[in-house]
């Protein structure tokens, strides 16, 4: 494992992203270019390239950071290797054609740090990101990696790292936000039945469409996460840990058994953990992908080998959890914030983020925004700050109307609202909630209802279909929903969806059903405007539903503008136009079965929607 | 692979981070700029080049940055380089050699002692980065 790079000296490290996101858009291609390049200019002793994680600017992808500079390269192709190493890494001259300008900006912006995308981000949890080469424990533990472990082991009780993490304020990431140290002295304090035995569980099902910052940490920093967990099975004594990682994620499996392998070769996992005589090992398990699975009592069911369903709690994990014996478990951020805290301290950490929500959140910024991918930022940030200084603003010069935290079963939280700070508490007052940190932007072009419906069409279909409320309810509300998209709604929907919505939140066995309401409730809370345009004037707002929509040709601009180009008539599937060239053309409403092909395909803009 | 015990870890910790360092780009004492345009690689930039880093690694350094920068605009005497030391004026020296690129480094970026009889100028202007 001693590689070369260990005591080789070179001037140039050339960091390439080999994220999955970057990997999709050949990234592995352009390292090969870069090495054979290399070669061919004889600076094979002068420069070397080292994969990465994920930078977070996916979008943007492939990515090459040169260090010393920081110098960000983005958009590479294979074609366009040669040309850059010879003039950056020969003759040191910085190459602006392949760096980035941001949206609004008309110059390239060399140094990653000045991208506004990166600037206002603090890195906690994604410390590591395109530092290290995730596949070398070496490169880990050049940056403090297994440093918070031995302090643990050594300097610290049990007692003592509870306090810590307590006294951090750190905050369950994975979704209901519950205070992780609170969580690991009930663990400790739980008594293990027939013949003792505590486990570690890590969870990385992360099943909410979209989102991918457990998935960039497991495959950047894998150690960060089994260092947490060696020291959290420390903390509440136990002697065996479990990933749960899903099967979707095949590099974040595989670097993390290669982190694992090359933690057990160094003796930081096993039997007496750098000599310290405590034994703790991690097994990885691979879930099949659904939703529920990402639930805690379904997902220990699942290591179990039962069927992933979730049961009633309590008992919670913390007393009966997997195979009966007390557990303890925390989401893969969660883990990844524990080494920093024993090292830098409670205090340190404290003194991030707001009075209740301590620390930095990872969020993926996905929907209608510029700059989409992972970002880490200090919890009590605005919406704002993250729309748009980070994410560059809404694209198009569209209207931001609205964004959904908290993933499927969150809520909607609108633009009147977008300088509310994020946190646990605010979200939650908001209607929505943290999550997992999804983050879907909406511009004006949405249609709120439909967003509804699309959400609660999911959490239905991903109802194990163990309790009523959640099975029937979740079928029910999605009937009214789609009802009134397609223009049949009655007065009475709305507050029969209320009802409904309100009497499956306290039915519901788990946390799937009893968030599933939330898009619902959210959309009825600040856009219920939209539901009454749906169900009073049969009217889609945003022209969304296109069953409401009522498509007219202007003949003037038909006529004058577009000389009766006829483009329309020819695309109309139903023979709903009639017109010829040069003259004016008409819409049959009875005909027209609103498919918006017309629409689309002018090119005048002759064609109305109302 | 024989277990590890905490001195151990400490030891690769500081074995790897001489040379994983430079990615923070903090904490460089001096900066070495190689001028690596067409003519000053025609004239010998790359022995000048391989000879500081031959420097950085047998005398074990890790707070200088070596760097490269394009054609300075004075192509007839090259190979050139700038000496930075972190708060002071920059120097560039001409003409060089790899013998005097090594003296060059013991004297002036390890020393703090300018070699005069090399020097073009002092104080010219200052590189990117
Ligand atoms: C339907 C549903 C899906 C969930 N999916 C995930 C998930 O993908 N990842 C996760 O870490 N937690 C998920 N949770 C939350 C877990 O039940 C559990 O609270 C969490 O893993 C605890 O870790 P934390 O305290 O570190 O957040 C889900 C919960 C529900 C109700
Ligand atoms: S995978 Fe390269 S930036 Fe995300």
């Amino acid at each position: 494992m001693a590689e070369k790079a260990k005591d080789k000296t070179y001037r140039l490290h050339l960091m390439v992203c080999a994220g999955t996101g970057c990997v999709s858009n050949h990234s592995y291609e352009i390292k090969e270019a870069l090495e054979k390049e290399i070669k061919k200019h004889g600076l094979e002793n002068e420069v070397t390239v080292v994969p990465t994680g994920c930078n977070g600017f996916c979008e943007r992808g492939p990515i090459l950071v040169v260090q010393p500079g920081n110098i960000f390269y983005q958009q590479l192709a294979v074609k366009d290797v040669p040309h850059l190493v010879e003039e950056h890494f020969l003759k040191g001259r910085l190459v602006s054609k392949f760096m980035y300008t941001p949206p609004e900006e008309k110059k390239p912006v060399p140094v990653l740090n000045d991208i506004p995308f990166f600037k206002k981000q603090v890195l906690i949890a994604l410390r590591n990101r395109g530092l290290i080469d995730p596949e070398k424990i070496d490169e880990s533990i050049a940056r403090d990696g297994y440093k918070a472990l031995v302090k643990a082991l050594t300097e610290m009780t049990p007692d003592k790292i509870i306090t810590e993490i307590t006294l951090s304020g750190l905050r369950g990431r994975g979704g209901a936000g519950f205070p992780t140290g609170l969580k690991w002295q009930l663990v400790r304090n739980a008594a293990s039945s027939n013949g003792g035995g505590k486990y570690i569980v890590c969870n990385g099902d992360e099943g909410d469409p979209g989102a991918f910052m457990d998935r960039s940490i497991l495959e950047a920093d894998p150690h960060a996460v089994i260092e947490g967990m060696v020291i959290g099975a420390k903390a509440i004594g136990a002697t065996a840990g479990f990933v749960y990682v899903r099967n979707e994620y095949p590099l974040a499996v595989q670097r993390l058994s290669i982190a694992l392998d090359q933690a057990r070769d160094y003796g930081l996992l096993g039997s007496d953990i750098l000599g310290t005589g405590f034994d703790f090992d991690i097994q990885i398990k691979r879930g099949a992908g659904a939703f529920v699975c990402g639930e805690e009592t379904a997902l220990m069911a699942s290591i179990e080998g039962r069927l992933g369903e979730p049961r009633p709690r309590p008992p919670y994990p913390a007393q009966s959890g997997l195979w009966g014996k007390p557990t303890c478990i925390n989401n893969v951020e969660t883990w990844a914030n524990v080494p920093m805290i024993i090292n830098r301290g409670a205090k340190w950490y404290a003194g991030i983020g707001t009075e209740t929500s301590k620390g930095t959140k990872v969020f993926s910024l996905v929907g209608k925004i510029n700059n989409t991918g992972l970002v880490e930022v200090p919890m009590g940030i605005s919406l704002r700050e993250i729309i748009y200084d980070i994410g560059g603003g809404i694209p198009g010069g569209k209207a931001f109307k609205a964004v959904q935290t908290g993933g499927p079963s969150g809520g909607c939280i609108p633009r009147e609202k977008i300088d509310l700070p994020i946190d646990y508490e605010s979200l939650t007052e908001a209607g929505s909630m943290m999550g997992s940190g999804g983050m879907v932007i909406m511009d004006q072009d949405t249609c709120m209802v439909d967003i509804a419906r699309y959400f609660l069409s999911f959490t239905h279909e991903e109802s194990c279909g163990k309790c009523t409320p959640c099975r029937e309810g979740t079928k029910a509300m999605l009937d009214i929903l789609t009802r009134i998209t397609a223009g049949k709604g009655t007065e009475e929907d709305i507050g029969l969806l209320q009802d409904l919505a309100l009497s499956i939140k306290d039915s519901a066995l788990c946390g799937l059903g009893k968030t599933a309401p939330n898009p619902v409730l959210t959309t009825l809370r600040y856009f219920r405007d939209e539901y009454e345009a749906h169900i009073r004037t049969k009217k889609c707002p945003a022209h969304v539903c296109r069953q409401l929509n009522i498509y007219t040709i202007n003949p003037e601009t038909c006529v004058k503008v577009g000389r009766g180009c006829d483009v329309c008539r020819r695309n109309c599937a139903s023979d709903a136009i009639t017109g010829q060239k040069n003259e004016a053309h008409v819409i049959d409403r009875a005909k027209c079965i609103k498919c918006g092909v017309c629409f689309d395909v002018c090119n005048f803009g002759a064609v109305k929607v109302d | 692979m024989p277990k590890l015990k905490i001195e151990d870890l400490e030891k690769i910790r500081e074995q790897v981070k001489r040379t994983t360092a430079l990615r923070e780009g903090s904490g460089f004492r001096a900066k070495v700029n190689v001028h690596m345009g067409t003519c000053g690689i025609a004239a010998g930039a790359r022995t000048i080049m391989n000879a500081f880093i031959k420097e950085l690694e047998t005398r074990d350094v890790h707070d200088v940055l070596l760097t490269n920068s394009g054609c300075a605009g004075l192509c007839s005497q090259e190979p050139m380089v700038t000496i930075e030391i972190a708060g002071q004026a920059p120097v560039k020296y001409v003409n060089l050699t790899e013998k005097k690129a090594q003296e060059i480094f013991e004297k002036h970026v390890l020393g703090g002692t300018i070699v005069k009889e090399y020097a073009l100028g002092i104080g010219s202007e200052k590189t990117d980065y």
